[in-house]
């Protein structure tokens, strides 16, 4: 019964999700206030309905209701609760209900958060979003149920989760992730309705700026943590792969963060408008794209749902649409955004501004996520030429994305510092000669004590230009916070006058520079072992000393393992012990190994299980990881900069909004 | 091996377990743990890894020779460690395998008339960009030079300008 | 910008549109054979069934024949198995590549489940089949009377997959062979 409440549920909210779609846009046109207000309660009552939906398929899970198909796949009566919980996203059609329930979420905060808005504005927001959550909840119901029975005969048992998602990172990682995708609907719909509107100043852009920021945090911190999963679960201590499902979720962040950057430069200097929403639209053109290429079977990847071309052309057709009438839009309505006047005159810049940093930035930006759609894309459309079936993997990512990121590092730094309108050169030159040294010398000097050995093999290059980097775009930052606490001498009390945005933009930076650090680091000194250990046995790796204890059999919830136990030493002293298991899953009849990690700041110790070999000798994998840990904090350190940046108290909602409304609309009245 | 030989030695005469001690002592520096996978030349060993890297499972949902674990990769790496004792060169071993299993088994595409668009096209991204900046910086520059003959001042020609305005307004007063 | 470059992302979103409705067809694992139009690869292997027999591409010189790779553990080539016996039946000449299997379960598997194949080559580690580009059971290439492949199929035979891919360029071949 629960999954009858679930599925009407569902549709009620499609339908709700309808009116929402025409009723405020058609208000917004023809002036009618009840009408345009009626898209808040709308959006809350999707909101409801979602939520219901969501919660009773939920339920299904945690009762075994293996009489819908979908829990039957998924699910397992041994399957621990959280995991019977997280198996609720774990495939696709589930999946898709979590995107649906996030995009009323976010369409109930903008409902919620939107009072001090025009209302002709907000309207239109609300009802794209509705638009788009039409979208969905058709493509749910038509060819992606949740709550399609499988009847007379139901099964008495599941399937099972797949092993590598039992694990707390599906707990987090998509919600969040999808948290940063939908997210960017919001900043579309912002764009769109700008762009209907006609109307498109500073204004816009400082309503807007809040929900763009807090999308890119979560699709960062999104981002981060399924590196991280990656990397502890998959057992051969990779963290990123070139995956085309990776790269559908780094393309809207690049471009997000492009967003972020060039929206600052519209709220403050009046520039970059069409840019600005093209970067909107794209954002979120980019996320719809990347739904497509996970669920239509076009591209092979690990992390792909089930394929079915039926669901791919019906995504094909959305993306279409949305995308293509968005598109559209801008270039026939471009112009009269243009044409607007901003508060003030036509900015002007010079050659070393902060707005010319700025648009090197999203130069650098946008032609990264170009070469990785290229990328990621080419196979495809290869095949469709009849070129062939070409792979393109990490060799060409890499070829190009890091010396890209290492210019964006570069100009980061000289960034920082720069001003609006014209930055000083002299004084640029001045201040930025110690940080260069300092950099220059970290380069040089630091390798020397990171590598196993003083020789010309192990001084690297890449370390080099790592270190170079991070630590030039680290000691600007502190330069330019020098440089603020010092106006009209030095105080510390000058650092309550600096603004939250100005802390984000420095813990921003400086995350990308620790995670730089830990990409560039870990791949240079990475150091691992594959091999064949009885109990007993030990082997020294970079310092270390593995000692290989025991392996004793283990019984799990749903599984049985092998689980060895690894002792790490340094110096004689116990460092470490760590237990790698190699499990099987019973109702898969599927083997998976379990990595034991010792994490550290400095270095990580990796071990895991690979086949059991003659006697009771196995294959053991030993990596010494140093650095590695700073890829991941430095992705947190730059979702908190994002965060930071949110919380700025110009974005708070002011004392009086009645007549903060007045003003805005006497304002819109008069342009 | 090393408890069996050291239950034996307790079971024998005391000279004969402390030579066979002593014996054991120094082995265990040659009775050292192997590698699963072994070169006759270690220096083949970082190749060997960076050629498994590059060279894609053709059966796989994506992933390198390295990470997979199919009967079909494990055989693939047999075999990249026949062609390395074999001495062939990196290239040699890729077109090995390219003409068994076509370029789909190279991550890294080669640069040929099917691909030029994808190695080119980023390079031309970055250059469409700079030219771009160029323009618009310039652009910027003349717009500057027709306001009106203001040009941008520096900070220290507009604190000098201040103070001057200053000394005559006070001047004036 | 002007005019007609804000245009061009609507451009771009077309072409990219097109491309990926045209790649929904396509099966982005279904590879094709780096071998077609090159010779069958040299190989000297034993019969599966005789150990003392010696085999090579000369064994089926000069015929068009069908190489299927099958194993005992390959849960399809069971799947596959009826309709390789009544091509046979009709006279399709098959040959048999016993890949990474056991003799004795791969005779055994013959015995009971009908025997096809002219002769199975015995290729217990996948020498030929890196050779020939093989990375699953089954495959079947179609092999020319000069010895070249023409095409290879991953996946079950059946007849559907006959009909479709394989029967006319097998006809075809045999004409040209017979042909004076």
């Amino acid at each position: 019964m629960t999954a009858e409440f679930g599925h009407v549920a569902l549709i009620v909210a499609l339908c709700l999700s309808v009116v929402q779609a025409i009723v405020p846009m058609v208000g917004s046109f023809a002036g009618y206030r009840t009408w345009m207000r009626l898209g808040h309660s709308l959006a809350l009552g999707q909101l409801v309905f979602v939520a219901i939906s969501f919660v009773c398929l939920t339920m299904a899970f945690l009762q075994d209701d293996f009489s819908l198909q979908y829990v039957a796949n998924n699910s397992n009566t041994l399957l621990p609760t959280q995991f019977k919980i997280s198996a609720v996203w774990g495939a696709h059609e589930g999946s898709l209900l979590l995107w649906a329930l996030i995009l009323a979420l976010w369409s109930a905060a903008v409902a919620l958060f939107s009072r001090h808005l025009p209302l002709e504005l907000s309207s239109r927001v609300l009802s794209i979003l509705g638009a788009i959550s039409v979208g969905f909840g058709l493509f749910i119901l038509l060819t992606s149920n949740p709550f399609a029975r499988i009847l007379p005969f139901s099964p008495t048992e599941g399937g099972d989760l797949n092993p590598l998602l039992q694990d707390f990172g599906l707990i987090v990682h998509p919600p969040m992730l999808y948290m940063g995708y939908v997210g960017f609907s919001v900043a579309f719909a912002f764009a769109v309705a700008a762009l209907i509107g006609g109307q498109f100043d500073s204004a816009w852009a400082r309503w807007a700026r809040p929900w763009i920021n807090s999308a890119w945090v979560f699709l960062t911190i999104g981002i981060t943590l399924g590196s991280w999963w990656a990397y502890y679960e998959l057992g051969w201590g990779g963290w990123w792969f070139w995956d085309p499902v990776e790269n559908a979720s780094l393309m809207p962040w690049l471009v997000g963060t492009a967003l972020v950057h060039s929206i600052a430069v519209t709220e403050k200097r009046g520039a970059f408008r069409s840019w600005t929403l093209l970067l909107a639209i794209l954002a979120f053109s980019l996320s719809l794209l990347g739904t497509f290429l996970v669920r239509s079977g076009v591209l092979t990847s690990v992390h792909a749902f089930a394929n079915d071309p039926e669901r791919g052309v019906f995504i094909l057709a959305f993306l279409g649409i949305v995308v293509g009438s968005s598109l559209l839009l801008f270039a026939l309505r471009g112009p009269t955004v243009q044409s607007q006047k901003g508060n003030g005159d036509v900015a002007s810049y010079s050659g070393l501004s902060r707005e010319m940093m700025l648009l090197l930035n999203n130069v650098l930006l946008v032609s990264s996520m170009a070469m990785i759609l290229i990328g990621t894309l080419y196979p495809l459309i290869a095949d469709v030429l009849d070129l062939g079936k070409i792979s393109v993997g990490p060799p060409y990512f890499n070829f190009f994305f890091v010396p890209m990121t290492l210019g964006l590092m570069v100009a980061m730094g000289f960034a920082v510092f720069s001003r609006w309108k014209k930055t000083d050169a002299q004084l640029l030159r001045q201040k930025g000669m110690i940080p260069f040294l300092l950099s220059l010398s970290a380069a040089l000097v630091l390798p020397l004590f990171l590598a196993e050995s003083l020789s010309w093999e192990s001084y690297s290059l890449i370390a080099v230009i790592t270190l170079g980097a991070s630590f030039w775009v680290v000691s600007m930052s502190i330069e330019d916070l020098w440089q603020k606490l010092s106006r009209s001498g030095f105080r510390w009390h000058n650092i309550g006058k600096l603004s939250a945005s100005y802390w984000g933009m420095q813990c921003a930076h400086i995350g990308i520079a620790v995670c730089a650090l830990g990409v560039g680091l870990s791949s240079v000194y990475d150091v691992q072992k594959d091999v064949r250990m009885v109990p007993g046995d030990r082997l020294t790796v970079a310092g270390y000393e593995f000692s290989f204890d025991r392996l004793d059999p283990v019984q799990g919830p749903n599984f049985v393992a092998s689980r060895g136990q690894i002792s790490a030493y340094k110096n004689e002293r116990l460092v470490a012990t760590l237990y790698p298991e190699k499990r099987n899953y019973k109702a898969r009849n599927q083997v998976m190994t379990e990595a034991a990690i010792d994490p550290g700041l400095t270095r990580d110790l990796y071990v895991s299980l690979g086949e059991p070999l003659k006697g009771d000798a196995w294959a053991i994998r030993l990596h010494v990881k140093p650095f590695v840990r700073c890829i991941w904090l430095g992705g947190l350190m730059i979702g908190l900069g994002g965060l930071l940046s949110v919380l700025d108290k110009r974005y708070r909602r002011r004392r009086q909004p009645k007549t903060q409304a007045a003003e805005t609309t006497l304002e819109v009245a008069a342009q | 091996m090393r408890h069996k030989l050291i239950a034996l030695a307790m079971l024998v005469s005391p000279s004969l377990k402390r030579a066979i001690l002593l014996l054991l002592l120094l082995s265990s520096a040659v009775m050292a743990v192997e590698d699963v996978v072994s070169f006759s030349d270690e220096s083949l060993r970082p190749r060997y890894q960076q050629l498994l890297e590059e060279l894609r499972c053709p059966k796989c949902q994506n992933q390198n020779l390295a990470d997979s674990n199919s009967a079909i990769s494990q055989d693939l790496r047999a075999e990249v460690q026949r062609l390395l004792e074999r001495d062939l060169t990196d290239d040699e071993i890729k077109e090995y395998l390219k003409n068994r299993y076509s370029e789909f088994i190279l991550y890294r595409p080669q640069v040929n008339r099917a691909t030029w668009f994808l190695w080119a096209a980023p390079i031309a991204l970055l250059v469409l960009g700079g030219l771009i900046l160029l323009g618009l910086s310039r652009r910027q520059k003349h717009r500057h030079s027709e306001k009106a003959g203001t040009t941008m001042r520096s900070d220290d020609q507009q604190r000098r300008l201040e103070a001057l305005l200053g000394s005559q307004k006070r001047g004036s007063e | 910008m002007n005019r007609l470059t804000l245009f061009i992302p609507f451009a771009l979103c077309l072409a990219l549109g097109t491309f990926l409705f045209f790649s929904l067809d396509k099966d982005p694992l279904d590879l094709p054979s780096a071998l077609v139009g090159e010779p069958f690869p040299e190989f000297v292997l034993e019969d599966l069934s005789d150990p003392q027999r010696q085999l090579s591409s000369d064994d089926f010189d000069g015929q068009v024949v069908l190489v299927n790779v099958w194993a005992t553990w390959c849960f399809a080539c069971r799947i596959e198995h009826p309709w390789l016996n009544s091509l046979a039946a009709e006279g399709v000449k098959i040959i048999g590549l016993n890949y990474k299997d056991y003799r004795e379960l791969a005779q055994a598997w013959l015995q009971e489940r009908g025997d096809p194949y002219q002769f199975s080559i015995f290729d217990p580690r996948g020498t030929l089949g890196i050779d020939l580009g093989v990375y699953g059971a089954p495959e079947t290439y179609l092999v020319d009377a000069e010895g070249i492949i023409r095409h290879r199929r991953v996946g079950v035979v059946d007849e559907r997959v006959w009909n479709e891919e394989f029967r006319d360029l097998y006809k075809q071949l045999l004409d040209a062979a017979n042909a004076p």
